[in-house]
């Protein structure tokens, strides 16, 4: 790939994320426009868990980060501290692979 | 106040520490995949460097891998990064970040950052979870894309060490305190639902967007 193309493919990026910052803040303050951002965050914490747990590309895949997953939802339910969910769930995905699972 | 009492104090900073060790072990495979897929280590290393969001990164050398034209690489891309826009709509409405930091703050809105940043409720750690992820994230991500250009698969696959399941129990850890009412289970579920049906359907990154914008529609029918 040309430096061209990439060059020109980070500026978007750039460009993509700058644009959010430069929306007026009027248009994001009032309790409306704040009801929905709240609404906003919960769905977009909860597409990024569902994607990163079982997406492979555009594939559907159910592998050990299922299993993962389920053993932080325990541990959050039992309060463990969010260093640790993370530690356990790599933990738990390592170990599900070593014993073959995919 | 020093740096040892800022994570000692404050909890969205060890988050975002923790985010950004997780996510930057990650960068060893994108710098790995980068080279294997026919791009130098200065063109690996200046993806990280400048174009800084993971999914759009993967997807450019994933299609140039495949001996994609380069126009498609630079759509894959693209499509991948749009959801920063509305990241950077949630996190400009937060920090408020004035001048030189504006232009910083929204070369680091990602996922990591962004999710970190809106999991806290103080406007304070609001802020101070953005940087700290934001930041760790950018040093380490860099720094581990340029160990994996260099010595490419020799450090192996990151799935066998269970590290590609750090994101989905970081964002769960993430959405958990937010999960307090039956208004914010409905919203999650329904979008982790929107998500997973939408993935082979529409192209990578499109799915998250979907799920912003039903989220969005509740929200505004809720209020």
């Amino acid at each position: 790939m040309s430096w061209g193309w990439l060059l020109a493919a980070c500026a978007t990026a750039y460009v993509v994320k700058l644009a959010g910052f430069l929306v007026p803040l009027r248009v994001v303050e009032n309790p409306r426009a704040l009801h929905v951002a709240g609404a906003v965050t919960v769905g977009l914490l909860a597409a990024l868990t569902a994607t990163n747990t079982v997406a492979d590309g555009t594939d559907l895949a159910l592998d050990s980060r299922l299993l993962a997953l389920g053993v932080a939802a325990a541990a959050l339910a039992l309060r463990v501290p969010f260093l640790g969910v993370v530690l356990l769930g790599v933990g738990v995905a390592a170990l599900a692979r070593a014993l073959g699972l995919p | 106040m020093s740096a040892v009492d800022l994570v000692r104090s404050s909890p969205a900073t060890r988050t975002g520490l923790a985010v950004a060790t997780a996510t930057g072990l990650y960068g060893v495979s994108f710098g790995a995949l980068g080279v294997t897929a026919g791009l130098s280590v200065a063109q690996t290393c200046a993806l990280s460097l400048l174009m800084f969001t993971g999914g759009s990164q993967f997807a450019l050398v994933g299609v140039v891998a495949g001996g994609g034209a380069p126009v498609t690489a630079y759509g894959a891309a693209t499509l991948l990064g749009l959801r920063n826009a509305v990241y950077g709509v949630q996190v400009g409405a937060m920090l408020r970040p004035r001048g030189w930091r504006r232009l910083v703050a929204a070369q680091l809105t990602i996922d990591e950052s962004t999710a970190t940043s809106v999991s806290q409720d103080d406007p304070d750690e609001q802020r101070r979870g953005f940087w700290a992820a934001g930041l760790g994230v950018y040093l380490l991500w860099n720094l581990f894309t340029a160990l994996g250009a260099v010595a490419g698969d020799a450090l192996g696959d990151p799935r066998r060490w269970g590290l590609d399941a750090a994101a989905a129990a970081a964002f769960l850890a993430l959405l958990w305190p937010k999960l307090v009412d039956r208004d914010g289970w409905a919203v999650a579920v329904v979008c982790a639902l929107v998500t997973v049906v939408a993935v082979p359907v529409l192209p990578a990154g499109l799915p998250i967007l979907l799920a912003a914008v039903v989220a969005a529609a509740i929200g505004w029918v809720r209020s």
